[in-house]
């Protein structure tokens, strides 16, 4: 079980938070510009890295507020926590 | 009260509290302070089970968690518990134990067939027959499944309570034997919160099974010095009986605490039985000792067998000889300490020796002590059945791969072996640490740790307790210090005198003068009968990869979990590869450490407490008026009321008659309430909804429905504008989370620039939906009743007002399709206006109805339910709602999709109504599947389902809704919904999915 | 190679059990072959069986970087079931149900396949409409199911409580008589075995660390084990899908998430159906050798580490004690967790990659294990033909295009 380190709160249970998977997969500006390759992109297509991966994370039961998480899905080691909008920092494993 | 191999003197028990037991029917003595075990070793008894595979008599084998052999069924009725390990249960009064897997009794067991015939049942005998005839696989299963399982189940409930506990710490400590002690103690000067745990009834470890001193006094008056002072320090929690069960992930510990398992007394409901605890802990220090590996001989199972350290454990801390004749065998200097104190114990003791000229101080000690030492020799064969009646024992070669000369044959009545020793690195394993294999030790050491965690002591390879006591208080001192304590008094570690011990020569399988597997067996996993010879053919065969090798043999595979059997096995292969063993690999080490109950685990979250139920503020009321109930998500909603003699149906049908021709009332609170406040409110429900919102007046009630992005229906409701900038939205009752999630992931990850903010308030109301023609007397009457005419308060619109005096919302919409008021009002006072409404509307015959009849009425009117008529797969269009559809206010969530092949095709499933051609009362089956063709016997195309089913009063008839391929453009089509019991299919006719008031006047008026 | 049947087990038992030989062999692998499979689990081994036994291409070479087998063939809860909603989640289902039936005797592997029954309980009106819905369409796509009801519930699995003052009261159940459990590792083993004596080359330690691919076209892989060229090549990896796509430069519409499951100490017999709730998060079923085996849920992060939450475990036990109130008593003997692959239909992919010459057979989420032979058979037609079969036709990657999604999941949501 993790301890995350919510950017609002500090660190807390794993139960404390829900997992929204990937991070930083912006909407389409203009969803009828696109094909419907690069919408089923949009919409399914996920990179699952193995290594370092971002991700969104909710503190549901907390402060509610979303963040993201910079993660080693391999050693599943949290490297950054960052706040929504905030650009991924640059991590090692 | 006989207990004949009970020493006169020493021990660890309490001699003047005699505890008295049963074991198999028989009652036996013991003393508080015994271990089931060691009680039983008190009295003779070694026979104690029977194998799990080729039912073979066991004795005890160990004296502590690794037992793999002496597990007991423990307790009766519904206490009862299977495969307990009698090393670890602690001797109480009136304590009953009874021997496993054995039929019909211990002594005489029917399946010791199976020993007979083990030759023809080797390593995975059972992948290779039972294949013919083939449907027989069923049939030999049976029989397995009867002859395998170990104890047995209890039945019925468990009476007993179980608490957890999350805590954090500073330090946490594994282990209480020399090298836990110091840790927690140096942790513990520093200030540091320490947790420590130790799974044996007193701290002290091995400590407490020798003999020797610890700064000039007893080991064991050391131990009362350093736990006095622990038990001194406020932020230091001692916990015995307690077991590390699992290490995870960021220091994450569970602790299984055996409360009262230790006592006579059954718990008495308000103590738990056993506490969970779930711990944080900024360090750990992992102190977990090591366990002694069996040597691999002949026939080595024999009850009177056993490893020797356990032997000293008997004799010193239990005041048990566990024979009056032993033969010590070993390959190292350790099992010298056993014979020793064997000898001092009064019996007599011979040691075998596979090291040719052992020198170590330990061999000269017993030596001098006029021990008799076989170097360079091997036990070849153990004599016995149900006990070791003696050994054979012959010279051994230099490189140990072959026995030579005679054989000499010595009486005995006990073996204690010794193969060396394994570092308990099972905790440390599940953090995901490092292993390497130590050449010297011949065993797995802790290499490289990954989490915050250090080991200590016999667990990281260092047997002398001098290295001991020094690492556990290095290891306490840097614990704190890494969690942030200034360590300025640390403590010294303590002197001992020890002796200088010699090396170790690994021996991995004793060779018996045959091939193996002949003659006998050479058992390496005890419980599994898992053999040297099945590791041979697991080789033989390919199964080479170790965790081939553990699957393919079910070595480590039993309650142990390999304890005692994985290097063993493990070293096998690896010669018989011609590799190192930590090229041979190793298992990994998986949670938990112990068997640890499932009771336990669930703590207090079993029964009401397992999901508590939500209750609205009525709920009282519609118990005091016989209500049934439907769970729904965690709600328990009224399903309907039946008055006394009443069917369901019968209920049913009064409610929905009411509902159109007078008066009722359902209970809505649970309808997800968000409140959505701030300057882009508006524009956020139009981008979350199909619809427009921007010009949605003041006071005024929307339907909506929400997509998911790939188009598809996820949820509804109605959402009234409150104010400018402010929203009040309904959802699904189930929905509500899911929806405050969604509305929140959009607006904090995707649109962070929009100044809305969502509340959820759906425990804050109480909801009582009034429908019928009389609806608006009844409210009226409350209430001002010009202030809910068509003018002041037209349908889809909302007004605040008193409503028996208690200040409501009262909004104009209509889930049944007749004219009905929805008041809102506190949830506090949700009682009292469900009750003034009741009172008032008693004259019109007001009739308060559950969920069926609700479903009934809005399926009249051809209203969906979300997650009833959809199912994920389901857009708006789909559901004939494409006037929910805005083709102009531009973008919105799901919309894209729908230009996709699949989702832009016209014949998709589209909602329908159906009539029951044959008979106008029968009623479809919710989740009958329809055909346009029917065949004589499946398969058969399925064009679409029954999504809704019911008896309409009100129609006069059965109705349903469903869901077929084209089918907005086969009205008047004839489908078939063929049964599951068989019989004619039903013969259903396609009509629009509006049966009632198709103009929609009623709720209007 | 022999044959393993009573009689040779009487026979080498004669001889001490030292003339058996090895179940496959270890080769090195060849500089090129017809087909590889990359991927040495079930769903891997299976492709290539079929494709030596029904495709009559045996120059094939499996390749697996760990062991045979231990990926989520060797952590899964073994339930074997075709009990699935969809038309063509039925037909490769039941497809693979029929290959169960006499995979032991087609394999000359006992792979204890036992139809001991499947339970599938509803607790809630929504839950028991949806059991309605699945066991009608089950029923007309010609694959048994049937309803029960509490009492018969209780009679099947008399540990169930069926109490209707339970929190969440049995109402009901489905049952899939023909479902049941096999041996898992036997899967792995048993096709590894036929495979290898079909000529199939099964190669264990080497792990793809590239694809070959010219113009748009896949050659062959580098390995640690040095290049593979290959006309096709079909992969099979499950929770490293992304990891291979990503290799050969696509991308996937699947996450990977740890699934946990755990067994008791065991006991003599007293489950002899596999009982399942999803309602509950329970699965539950009592192997031959006594123990419980129980399926946990699944964490929603993305995690290579064959590692879960917790919290997944403590989740589930509260419903596991209500559900069967004697495990109470009974005991964690192990616990382990799996990568499952899991799609956003809940629904497997099989077939053509943006890779020409490159297949992929992956998505198979929590129920793979149950598909293991009908994937198989289907990839191997698929990759036999370089065109997929009709049973794979409908899970193509492409369906996430035109949204012809085959929604497994949807169906269970729960709204009111």
């Amino acid at each position: 079980m993790f301890l995350i380190d919510c950017p609002y709160c500090g660190p807390r249970q794993q139960t404390e938070f829900h997992c929204h998977g990937e991070a930083h997969i912006a909407r389409p500006k203009d969803p009828d510009a696109i094909s419907d390759v690069e919408w089923a992109d949009y919409l399914f297509n996920r990179s699952n890295t193995k290594g370092v991966f971002y991700e969104r994370w909710v503190h549901n039961h907390g402060c509610r507020r979303w963040f993201n998480l910079a993660r080693d899905t391999v050693s599943d080691r949290i490297l950054a926590v960052y706040r929504m909008g905030e650009k991924p920092p640059r991590v090692k494993k | 009260m006989t207990q004949k191999f009970r020493l006169a003197e020493g021990g660890r028990i309490n001699r003047d509290h005699p505890v008295q037991f049963q074991f198999d029917g028989a009652t036996l003595h013991g003393y508080e302070g015994d271990t089931l075990a060691s009680a039983l070793l008190a009295n003779g008894v070694h026979l104690v089970g029977r194998s799990f595979k080729y039912h073979r008599p066991r004795g005890i084998l160990s004296a502590g968690a690794e037992e793999s052999n002496a597990l007991v069924q423990l307790r009766e009725g519904p206490r009862t518990e299977p495969n307990m390990r009698s090393t670890m249960v602690a001797l109480f009064d009136g304590l009953k134990a009874e021997s496993q897997n054995r039929w019909p009794s211990l002594s005489f067991d029917v399946w010791s067939v199976n020993n007979l015939f083990s030759r023809f049942l080797p390593a995975g005998f059972y992948y290779k027959t039972f294949m013919w005839p083939a449907s027989f696989w069923m049939t030999y299963e049976k029989v397995i499944r009867n002859a395998a399982g170990l104890g047995k189940g209890p039945l019925g409930r468990d009476p007993d309570r179980y608490e957890h506990r999350n805590q954090w710490c500073d330090v946490l400590v594994a282990g209480g034997g020399p090298a836990g002690l110091m840790a927690a103690l140096a942790a513990g000067r520093a200030g540091a919160r320490v947790i420590l745990v130790d799974e044996q009834s007193e701290m002290g470890g091995s400590l407490l099974s020798g003999t020797g001193e610890v700064d000039g006094k007893p080991a064991a008056d050391w131990v009362a010095e350093i736990m006095d002072e622990l038990r001194s320090m406020e932020e230091v929690t001692i916990l015995p009986r307690t077991s590390v069960s699992g290490y995870y992930d960021y220091n994450f510990l569970t602790l299984l605490e055996r409360v009262t398992d230790h006592l006579d007394d059954e718990p008495d409901g308000k103590t738990p039985r056993q506490r969970f605890w779930q711990v944080r802990a900024k360090q750990v220090v992992l102190a977990t000792g090591a366990i002694e590996r069996p040597l691999t001989f002949l026939n080595n199972d024999r009850p009177g067998v056993m490893l020797a350290g356990a032997v000293r454990t008997y004799v010193n801390r239990y005041a048990v000889l566990p024979g009056l004749k032993a033969v010590i065998f070993t390959n190292n200097d350790s099992a010298y300490d056993t014979a020793l104190d064997l000898r001092r114990a009064g019996a007599s003791a011979t040691v075998v020796d596979v090291r040719k000229a052992p020198r170590g101080a330990l061999v000269e000690a017993a030596r001098a002590a006029g021990i008799d030492i076989m170097d360079g020799k091997a036990i070849v064969k153990v004599n016995g059945g149900k006990r070791v009646t003696g050994v054979l024992i012959r010279e051994l070669s230099e490189d140990g791969k072959t026995v030579t000369g005679g054989s000499q044959s010595i009486g005995c009545d006990l073996v204690a072996m010794s193969g060396g020793w394994n570092p308990t690195v099972h905790l440390f394993s599940q953090s995901r640490g490092k292993l390497r294999f130590d050449e010297s030790l011949a065993a797995f050491v802790p290499d490289k740790s990954f989490a915050d965690e250090r080991s200590a002591g016999a667990c990281n390879g260092s047997m002398k307790l001098l290295d001991c006591l020094t690492e556990g208080l290095k290891a306490g001192l840097a614990a704190a210090r890494d969690a942030g304590f200034n360590v300025r008094k640390a403590p010294t570690a303590p002197k001992v005198d020890e002796a200088e011990e010699g090396g170790i020569m690994p021996i991995w399988v004793v060779p018996s003068g045959k091939r193996l597997g002949q003659g006998g067996k050479h058992f390496i996993d005890f419980q599994n009968d898992v053999t040297a010879a099945d590791v041979s053919l697991s080789h033989r065969e390919g199964y080479v990869s170790v965790e081939h090798l553990k699957r393919y043999t079910t070595m480590g595979m039993g309650t142990d979990q390999g304890k005692t059997s994985n290097v063993n096995a493990l070293a096998i292969m690896a010669d018989l590869q011609g590799v190192s063993v930590p090229e041979a690999g190793i298992t990994t080490f998986r949670p938990p450490w112990a068997l640890t109950g499932f009771g336990a685990i669930a703590g207090r979250n079993v029964g009401e407490f397992m999901d508590p139920a939500r209750l609205t503020a009525m709920h009282d009321w519609h118990v005091e008026h016989g209500a049934k109930f439907e769970d729904v998500g965690q709600w328990k909603r009224p399903w309907y009321y039946p008055k006394p003699g009443e069917s369901m149906a019968d209920a049913v049908n009064r409610e929905t008659l009411a509902a159109r021709s007078a008066v009722a009332m359902v209970d809505a609170s649970t309808l997800g309430k968000i409140d959505i406040q701030g300057p882009d409110a508006a524009e956020f429900l139009n981008r979350i909804y199909t619809n427009a919102w921007l010009k949605l007046p003041l006071g005024s009630c929307r339907y909506g429905l929400m997509l998911h992005e790939d188009g598809m229906v996820f949820d509804d409701g109605v959402t009234t504008r409150l104010a400018e900038n402010r929203f009040l939205m309904t959802t699904t009752t189930g929905g509500a989370a899911n929806v405050l999630t969604w509305l929140e992931e959009w607006l904090q990850t995707e649109w962070p620039e929009m100044k809305v903010y969502c509340t959820s308030v759906t425990e804050q109301w109480a909801t009582v939906s009034v429908s019928g023609p009389y609806a608006r007397h009844v409210v009226g009457s409350l209430t001002d009743y010009d202030k809910l005419g068509p003018k002041d308060l037209p349908f889809m619109t909302m007004a605040e007002m008193d409503i028996a005096g208690i200040p409501a919302r009262v909004y104009r919409i209509s889930f049944t399709g007749e004219l009905a008021f929805e008041v809102n009002v506190p949830r506090r006072q949700g009682l009292a206006l469900w009750r003034a409404i009741w009172e008032a509307g008693q004259k019109y015959g007001i009739t308060p109805y559950g969920t069926e009849a609700m479903h009934v009425l809005r399926a009249e009117k051809g209203f969906i339910i979300v997650g009833q008529e959809t199912d994920g797969t389901v857009t708006p269009m789909d559901m004939g709602m494409d006037w929910i559809v805005s083709k102009k206010k531009g973008d919105f969530i799901g919309r894209r999709s729908f230009a996709r092949e699949d989702t832009a095709r016209d014949d998709r499933k589209q909602l329908v109504g159906l009539y029951t051609e044959d008979d106008p009362h029968h009623v479809l089956v919710e989740g009958q599947q329809l055909v346009a063709e029917v065949k004589p016997t499946p398969p058969m195309k399925m064009v679409g389902h029954v999504t809704s089913a019911y008896f309409s009063s009100n129609v006069g008839r059965s109705i349903a809704l469903a869901v077929v391929e084209g089918g907005r453009e086969r009205m008047g089509e004839t489908l078939y919904a063929p049964r599951l019991e068989g019989g004619r299919p039903v013969k259903v006719t396609i009509t629009d999915p509006v049966f009632f008031d198709k103009e929609g006047v009623r709720a209007r008026g | 190679m022999a044959k393993y049947s009573v009689f040779s087990l009487v026979r080498n038992a004669l001889s001490y059990h030292e003339n058996w030989q090895r179940a496959w062999r270890s080769p090195d692998p060849k500089p090129e072959y017809d087909i590889l499979v990359i991927g040495g689990g079930g769903h891997g081994l299976a492709t290539a069986h079929y494709l030596a036994k029904e495709h009559g291409i045996n120059n094939v070479a499996v390749i697996e970087k760990g062991w045979l087998g231990g990926g989520n063939t060797a952590r899964n809860t073994t339930i074997v079931r075709s009990n699935y909603l969809w038309d063509e989640s039925a037909a490769i289902y039941e497809h693979s149900l029929k290959l169960w039936e006499g995979l032991s005797q087609d394999l000359n592997f006992n792979v204890m396949f036992s139809q001991r029954g499947v339970m599938n309980l509803a607790h809630n009106l929504h839950d028991w409409r949806e059991l309605n819905r699945r066991v009608h369409a089950i029923r007309l796509n010609g694959v048994d199911s049937e309803i029960l009801s509490a009492a018969q519930v209780k009679a099947e699995a008399p540990i169930l409580n069926v109490s209707p003052d339970s929190r969440y009261p049995i109402i009901g159940a489905s049952m899939q008589r023909r479902g049941g459990t096999a041996r898992h590792d036997a899967v792995a083993w048993g096709y590894a075995r036929a495979a290898d004596q079909r000529g199939v080359d099964i190669i264990q330690n080497c792990e793809v660390t590239g694809f070959v691919i010219n113009n748009g076209r896949v050659e062959g892989v580098e390995t640690t084990r040095g290049p593979i060229k290959a006309k096709r090549v079909g992969v099979a990896v499950a929770g490293h899908s992304s990891v291979l796509a990503d290799m050969a430069g696509f991308r996937m519409p699947v996450e990977s998430n740890p699934l946990q499951a755990l067994v008791s100490d065991p006991i003599k017999p007293v489950l002899d159906c596999v009982v399942m709730s999803s309602a509950v998060h329970v699965y539950i079923s009592q192997s031959d050798r006594g123990e419980f085996v129980i399926g946990a849920g699944s964490d929603l992060h993305v995690s290579y580490s064959q590692r879960g939450s917790f919290e997944i475990i403590e989740g589930i036990m509260g419903a596991l004690c209500e559900l069967v109130p004697m495990v109470s008593r009974m005991k964690m003997m192990r616990q382990w967790g799996g990568v499952v692959d899991v799609t956003p239909d809940r629904s497997p992919i099989v077939g053509k990659t943006p890779v020409e010459g490159l297949f992929i057979n992956c998505g198979w989420g929590t129920g793979g294990f149950k598909g293991t032979p009908g994937s198989g058979h289907a990839f191997a037609a698929t990759l036999a033909a370089g065109e997929p079969n009709d049973m794979a036709g409908p899970f193509s990657l492409d369906r996430f295009r035109t949204g012809f999604l085959i929604d497994e999941a949807g169906a269970a949501a729960v709204a009111h």
